[in-house]
């Protein structure tokens, strides 16, 4: 009998189920909650879903074709384990039978994702993913986007930079450089050595460190004693924080002073202050451009936190892309959506997204600065609104 | 001479990391995996008052250190004497407890993520220079330095100097012998354990002033424990002691000369040759 009344109540959900499932998209969201990239993706990745499926609801939903759809996320913790995440993407397909999955974070999860979106036809728009081999991943994955930049795009906005403050004879040609052991910091390096011999740069100091180093004071030291006019680090966060601070302890005299992730972060400006000044880093954003500082404030009152000045922007970015394909679509079908973003357009938050034959964005921010207080971008590979590089000027 | 200061500073944050998984392994024979947490909540305490209220984090330690400590006994009371108590061997004892504390990390690994959230706890304190024979220091490691050799200053004053102190070597030795005169073995086990605990935190406090904490980077530190405490001999604190300096002069010594990408490779090639050489580790006593 109990079994009867179990089944019946079943049949009942199920029947509510299906009725709401008319007005529900289901969206998947895979990240890590947990895990060595936890802390960047809790400033990067999960405020941007909470504020996304927010913004959506909050203007009564999605438009397709006359219905309106509310959004719902499901959210899983991947343990920045890539394991986990297939296992995850894998779930969410099968079980929660999810409309729409959101990209994962970062370019090692993503990249490990790929083949599991591809199986299942869903479009992976990534936007946290930098990588260089673009030509080879869109053959294989149709439906994978690449958005964020590529590791050569990123080391030659950089290289630029140094190049014109050098032609303006601000700085002279050494350069130290280290990076994380990590993919992204190898990926980067290795593109970095032969830009900056081609551009003429000395590279005085080149060294790598574990991920997770407890002290950084060697690294630094080493790269002092080598006298450089300019100071490169492609860094993760706890390591970007401990340079920065590493470096003021020893007063670190360079004109250029370069760190990776984190260096965007909201965090970043609030631990240093006025340190920060003159310190560039990775990626941009415009931050004076006012649907930026618009969203900035929307995300700081829907979630309580800042943005970072480069990826998050770009986050959101890609989940406008979702938005705009399956309205424009007038389909929750994952293939005419598919088809829908690979045909089209997108105005997003920082501007245009087109793609290249290579499903790649062409136009990003490759380098930005912190000038008096503010982080935004001083060079691109095509977006509006780069201020003039300055020169590091001490750290007081 | 940088090199050995460097690399004695660095063993003083090591010591710190190390010495509360001691007391936990060595004396209440707890192998608590859960260590690292307990550092991480230690550290975001010194966050959390250093960005609401100004508040040292070297005076935050004394709130951290009895929180800690009683958050600590409870665990130990409610989770793992139970453990304890059915244990028939040390070998079965070891194994329980590595299973549970292993779950119990998980455990507060997602419960710091509710409380604290998954962001990082970055702050600047004492990012100063400090000059001494010709070269410059970060302040802050210096006061945690400073701060290690009072912390193991006193718990081996305590250990070695009162009556509590050597009971707890006594069940660290021989715990079933230690009942036979008269010790109270469940409750000073308790002491141990919460003590080590409330050390761990203490030790995250002081460290989260120059490291960038988050919610799940404890096992870093749980890791770095573990071998601390192993190389330097289970149940003594001098080893330990010994251990993290040793680690932390050696760890600097191969960033400066050799290459810092090595480090890693070199603590764990120390540890390897420590083991080999020396199972019982630096000063402890073997077992038959």
């Amino acid at each position: 009998m109990t079994k009867h009344i179990l089944g019946l109540a079943t049949v009942l959900a199920m029947a509510a189920g299906a009725v709401s499932a008319q007005e529900t998209l289901t969206i998947g969201a895979v990240g890590p909650k947990t895990g060595p990239l936890a802390g960047g993706a809790a400033v990067t990745y999960w405020p941007n879903v909470q504020l996304w499926a927010h913004d959506i609801n909050a203007r009564g939903g999605l438009d397709v074709d006359g219905t309106k759809y509310m959004v719902e996320i499901v959210e899983y913790d991947d343990q920045t384990n890539p394991a986990q995440t297939i296992a995850a993407v894998q779930r969410l397909a099968t079980q929660d039978e999810a409309d729409f999955i959101l990209p994962p974070y970062s370019t090692g999860l993503n990249l490990a994702a790929a083949p599991i979106y591809d199986r299942f036809g869903y479009p992976q728009v990534t936007s946290t993913a930098n990588t260089g081999n673009v030509a080879d991943l869109s053959s294989k994955f149709p439906n994978l986007y690449i958005t964020l930049g590529a590791a050569d795009g990123m080391v030659g906005g950089l290289v630029d930079v140094m190049s014109a403050m050098r032609e303006a004879g601000e700085i002279g040609n050494t350069v130290a450089m280290v990076n994380v052991a990590d993919a992204f910091g190898i990926e980067l390096a290795e593109a970095a050595r032969p830009a900056f011999e081609e551009a003429g740069f000395e590279i005085v100091y080149d060294t790598s460190y574990p991920l997770g180093t407890q002290d950084i004071s060697p690294v630094v030291r080493g790269a002092k004693e080598a006298a450089p006019d300019s100071f490169v680090a492609f860094s993760y966060p706890p390591d970007t924080f401990a340079l920065t601070e590493q470096a003021i302890i020893e007063d670190l005299d360079v004109k250029v002073f370069y760190t990776a992730v984190a260096t965007a972060f909201p965090a970043y400006g609030g631990r240093f202050g006025a340190a920060a000044d003159g310190v560039m880093g990775i990626g941009g954003v415009n931050a004076f451009d006012p649907a930026f500082q618009e969203y900035a404030a929307r995300h700081e009152e829907v979630t309580g936190a800042k943005p970072d000045s480069w990826a998050s922007a770009m986050v959101y970015s890609t989940f406008q892309i979702y938005e705009q394909a399956i309205e424009g679509a007038g389909s929750v079908d994952k293939a005419d959506v598919a088809a829908f973003i690979a045909d089209n357009d997108f105005e997003t938050l920082i501007g245009t997204i087109s793609w290249d034959e290579n499903n790649n964005n062409a136009a990003y921010w490759t380098v930005g600065q912190w000038q008096d207080g503010v982080y935004t971008g001083i060079a691109s590979t095509g977006r509006d609104g780069a201020v003039d590089p300055i020169l590091k000027d001490g750290w007081e | 001479m940088d090199i050995l200061f460097t690399g004695l500073l660095l063993g003083g944050t090591y010591a710190l990391i190390a010495m509360g998984l001691n007391l936990q392994y060595g004396m209440a024979r707890i192998m608590n995996l859960a260590n690292g947490e307990v550092l991480v909540a230690g550290g975001f305490g010194a966050f959390w008052f250093w960005t609401t209220s100004q508040v040292s984090p070297l005076l935050t330690v004394f709130v951290v250190a009895p929180l800690a400590f009683a958050l600590n006994w409870l665990i130990y009371v409610v989770i793992l004497r139970p453990l304890v108590k059915r244990a028939k061997s040390r070998g079965q004892l070891e194994t329980d407890a590595i299973l549970t504390t292993f779950g119990l990390s998980f455990v507060a690994v997602g419960v710091m993520l509710a409380v604290f959230g998954g962001d990082y706890f970055s702050y600047s304190y004492l990012a100063r220079p400090v000059h001494f024979v010709g070269d410059t220091y970060g302040l802050n490691r210096v006061v945690a330095f400073v701060s290690a050799v009072i912390l193991c200053g006193a718990l081996w004053l305590w250990l070695y100097n009162s009556r509590a102190g050597m009971s707890v070597r006594a069940i660290a030795v021989a715990p079933d012998s230690a009942r036979l005169v008269g010790i109270n073995v469940p409750r000073l086990s308790a002491l141990a354990f919460a003590l080590g605990g409330a050390i761990t935190a203490m030790g995250g406090a002081l460290v989260s002033m120059f490291l960038t904490l988050d919610a799940s980077t404890g096992v870093i530190f749980t890791l770095k424990a573990l071998i601390i405490v192993i190389m330097g001999g289970v149940g003594d604190i001098r080893g330990t002691v010994v251990a993290a300096l040793l680690l932390g002069v050696l760890e600097t010594f191969v960033a400066r000369i050799i290459d810092p990408g090595l480090t890693l490779a070199a603590a764990y090639l120390l540890f390897v040759l420590i083991l080999l050489l020396r199972p019982q580790g630096l000063l402890g006593k073997s077992r038959s």
